[in-house]
């Protein structure tokens, strides 16, 4: 735990998230705070609350109790109007896309632009252009969700993230519902950004990303977090029997442990 | 035989009259029922508890009571009582009388109904569609109001228009108890005249043709429009 307990204030810090669903707690006391230009990895076993807690820190799923800062100031969520404005400064991908299915590649990008940024059709559409070309998809703008394969629809889903200018973004195991031969392309936009100094916290069972971009793993089980450390810490050491446990069982599914 | 074709012949405009008010009744009725109906689908499915409760009594009215009671209800009932108002303002004397049409009161009768189970079509709609849309829109940064407007509805009206086609040829059917409000429409005209002819199986098989047209057309013209709002790969199961 040496990294990251800097002066100066975080974009975003969470503390102490707490939800509870259908009477059983699903996250308890989860705290996280990410630097600029840092991203954090969450990583842990299925119904571990990873995609939960993302939710909660954009107040998709509100959480019970638990205080969100953006810049050092805290979040009224209650208040509509910073509510939506949150929103605005953390993107957020999901797992299966959630493409617009009735609008085109660049009218899903750009539709946000223009009814929540006020920006008018004509401007929208150039800088939906825009962000399409980064993910290199600027040649399919005019085609319709259904017709592009799930990492085209993924690297669509980050261009749309990335037209509203995010401070933060908040990915939930983007890879995860790709064909093995479809990963490639949408990691490698991940690791664009995260070359390009994008804060992100991005939950995944790739290892693979986690030992390459994380500047923090957090492991988490059972709606807490467990252990956290830089990747060659946690990595090494193996931390305590759970996690090692849990990443011995992922790395052999990678055919290495 | 002969003489029971120049009879109908005869008569063809006065029946064919008679056939467009009933396709302006359930065209009127159509529209009421989509303009309440849609509102109300998403009040059910986005409005908070009492406005659902409301919708829902709404909805079990229309479905429980029938159209004739309706009618009747409606026309000789309500409309009467409220056709001439007066009231007091200001110290003066106001009096407002007006006379509610058969074919007006066919329509918001109708319609009203119509709207009952139109609601639900759209329910139905709304609900199919996969929760990650609203979330995705709500991740954006859009208002409630404005993921429904340009996010949901629009995909859930694309998926309603077979139920909506459905509901049309019902409702085309339910039009012809329209009649006893005295509405000179298909039914009342074949009625009047098979009666004054004694030409009962002419009349009433024509009218049955006429029936078959009207809900042939509007069926096929709502294929059409949901193929050309087709969006183009899209299969939704
Ligand atoms: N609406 C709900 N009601 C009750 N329990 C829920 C609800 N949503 C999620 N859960 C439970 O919360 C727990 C955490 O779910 P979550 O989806 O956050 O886990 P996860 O870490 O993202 O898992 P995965 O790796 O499978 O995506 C699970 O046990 C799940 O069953
Ligand atoms: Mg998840």
């Amino acid at each position: 735990m040496t990294t990251h307990i800097t002066s100066g204030s975080a974009v975003l810090e969470a503390r102490g998230f707490c939800k509870s669903l259908g009477g059983k707690r699903i996250l308890n006391d989860v705290s996280l705070r990410v630097n600029k230009g840092e991203m954090k990895v969450l990583i842990g076993p299925s119904g571990a609350g990873k995609s939960t807690f993302l939710q909660c820190i954009n107040y998709l799923i509100p959480p019970d109790e638990g205080v969100l800062f953006l810049n050092g100031t805290p979040v009224a969520p209650s208040v509509k109007r910073e509510l939506y404005a949150l929103r605005e400064r953390v993107g957020m991908i999901f797992q299966d896309f959630n493409l617009f299915d009735h609008l085109t590649v660049q009218e899903n990008v750009s539709i946000a632009l223009v009814k929540v940024k006020g920006m008018n059709r004509g401007a929208a559409a150039l800088r939906a252009m825009e962000e399409l070309e980064r993910v290199g998809l600027s040649r399919r703008a005019s085609v319709y969700p259904a017709q592009l394969s799930g990492g085209q629809k993924q690297r669509v889903a980050i261009a749309r993230a990335l037209a509203m200018d995010p401070e933060v973004i908040l990915l939930d195991e983007p890879t995860s519902a790709l064909d093995p031969e479809l990963v490639g392309e949408v990691s490698a936009v991940i690791r664009e950004l995260a070359r390009g100094g994008m804060t992100m916290i991005l939950a995944t069972h790739q290892m693979e990303f986690a030992r390459a971009l994380a500047t923090e793993i957090l492991f988490m089980d059972r709606g807490e977090i467990i252990e956290r450390g830089a990747p060659a810490e946690l990595l090494a050491s193996g931390g305590n029997t759970r996690t090692r446990a849990f990443f011995c069982k992922l790395a052999a599914e990678e055919g290495a442990c | 035989m002969q003489e029971s074709l120049e009879t109908v012949f005869g008569a063809m405009p006065f029946i064919l009259q008679g056939a467009g008010i009933t396709a302006g009744t359930v065209l009127c009725a159509m529209l009421l029922g989509l303009l309440l109906g849609v509102p109300m689908a998403v009040g059910q499915t986005h409005g908070g508890s009492i406005l659902r409760r409301a919708i829902g009594l709404y909805v079990w009215f229309f479905r429980g009571v029938p159209i004739l009671v309706l009618l009747y209800l409606f026309y000789f009932g309500l409309a009467y009582q409220v056709s001439s108002l007066h009231f007091n303002l200001a110290g003066r004397e106001f009096s407002v009388s007006f006379e509610l049409s058969p074919f007006a009161a066919s329509c918001i009768v109708l319609g009203l109904t119509s709207a009952a189970y139109q609601s639900q079509i759209f329910r139905g709609a709304i609900n199919s569609l996969p929760a990650g849309q609203l979330k995705a829109a709500r991740a954006l940064g859009m208002r409630d109001s404005v993921a429904v407007m340009h996010v949901i509805l629009p995909q859930a009206l694309r998926l309603s228009i077979p139920g909506l086609s459905n509901e049309y040829s019902i409702l085309l059917k339910d039009s012809a108890l329209v009649s006893v409000l005295g509405t000179m429409e298909l039914m009342s005209r074949t009625k009047a005249i098979a009666t004054s002819t004694a030409e009962y199986t002419a009349f009433y098989v024509t009218a049955a043709l006429l029936y078959f047209i009207i809900t042939i057309l509007g069926v096929r013209g709502l294929r059409r429009l949901e193929k050309t709002l087709r969006i183009p790969g899209y299969t939704h199961v």
